[in-house]
């Protein structure tokens, strides 16, 4: 996968951090599956954590018994993790799916989905991983355009099949886009098969122009 | 000295010998619980869940890789991701645990440790205004638009001090290399 668009540091420290909403933590793991730049960097995030927990003063434990009985459990089980979605081997969910999207969506290909109409040649999923901010899969067709809008905190659109087009760039699978509230777009579908992308937000859109005026009660952003 | 522990738990995970865990234990729990005292948390809870990120270092020894994180960053991430599990009550997602990809520059244990304390030295050099927003990031758990909110600047000007200090800390990592 030849990656062009990658993430931005602020939001690899967020992440290393533990500080992104569910739904951009998703995404960003997603990118890190296929992006060996951004991996490289998460690490260097991860490193300025491992520092600063070595620069706190340490607060001792309550009680004196811990390390013994921590010690005690070292033999114990752990308890059986919460089974992920059964994963038929690398394809699982089809080629364009990162594997930690492919578990939450418990292994089906996005053609098995539910989309829902938004708009002609526009469908969309909402994922519901908690937290503020909306996440939704959105599938839009050759020749078809996102309306123009803006973000009141940070977007991230990680392409995962197709491309597309806008004021930023061409967006290629595995490239994302990671957008903070200055810049305003609009992506346009120019190849000659669907675009799906994974688009996660801490904020609601701001849709501008008529076109977005009327979509914005059906997207519900 | 942080050259040390990394050497120590990556022969835990060899030999699983319980005394160099007792000697982790030693060192990491208290700081751990202070790192989520930080974070917010209750210190009962705090010290419960400490506990529990050092049995996770026993049980996950097998997944450390002294060439891809030392010994503290790699204790942050698991006490990281299981406060997070434990506040939000959400799995962080995490494509690590099966990362088997090849990274781009996989360093050998020692640098790893020798980086890790100029790392310190450099975030201690940091102007006021960019070590202000890496605390508040990493040791409050606010986002960038909490941060923003709190300090009053805009959300392009929390990202972009993050970028600075990040841009400092990563010519050092450089520097080193
Ligand atoms: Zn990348």
């Amino acid at each position: 996968m030849n990656i062009r668009h990658h993430l931005d540091d602020a939001t690899l420290m967020a992440y290393a951090a533990g500080t992104l909403v569910p739904g951009m933590a998703l995404l960003v793991a997603c990118h890190l599956e296929s992006c060996a730049d951004c991996r490289d960097r998460l690490a260097q995030a991860e490193a300025v954590g491992g520092a600063l927990l070595e620069e706190l003063p340490p607060v001792a434990l309550d009680s004196d018994n811990a390390l013994a009985s921590v010690l005690g459990l070292l033999d114990s089980e752990p308890p059986a993790a919460a089974a992920p979605a059964p994963l038929s081997g690398a394809r699982a969910g089809g080629p364009a799916m990162p594997k930690v999207l492919a578990q939450h969506l418990d292994g089906r290909d996005f053609d098995a989905l539910e989309w829902r109409s938004l708009a002609p040649g526009v469908k969309q999923i909402d994922l519901h991983p908690g937290g503020a901010g909306a996440t939704r899969l959105l599938r839009f067709a050759p020749g078809v355009s996102v309306p123009h809008h803006s973000h009141r905190g940070n977007e991230l659109t990680l392409v995962l099949r197709g491309s597309y087009n806008d004021e930023v760039g061409r967006f290629c699978a595995g490239d994302v886009a990671d957008l903070d509230d200055q810049v305003a777009h609009q992506p346009l579908n120019d190849a000659n098969e669907d675009c799906i992308c994974l688009i996660a937000t801490d904020a609601p859109l701001r849709f501008s122009g008529l076109m977005g005026r009327l979509v914005q009660p059906f997207i519900g952003m | 000295m942080r050259e040390e522990w990394t050497a120590c738990l990556a022969r835990m995970a060899e030999t699983r010998d319980r005394a160099l865990f007792a000697r982790l234990f030693e060192h990491f729990a208290p700081r751990v619980k202070a790192y989520l005292i930080r974070l917010g948390m209750a210190p009962a809870q705090a010290d419960e869940l400490a506990q529990e990120a050092m049995l996770s270092v026993w049980r996950k020894a097998h997944l450390f890789n002294p060439g891809k994180a030392n010994a503290s960053t790699w204790i942050f991430t698991l006490a990281r991701n299981l406060c997070i599990d434990r506040l939000r009550r959400e799995k962080m997602p995490c494509y690590e645990l099966d990362a088997d990809m090849p990274d781009g520059d996989d360093r050998d244990a020692g640098e790893g440790a020798v980086i890790s304390d100029r790392l310190a030295a450099c975030i201690r050099r940091l102007p006021e205004a960019q070590a202000q927003v890496l605390y508040m990031s990493y040791y409050d758990g606010r986002s960038h638009s909490e941060i923003a909110e709190v300090l009053g600047i805009p959300l392009g000007s929390v990202k972009s001090r993050l970028r600075l200090a990040f841009d400092k800390l990563k010519a050092m990592w450089g520097e080193s290399s």
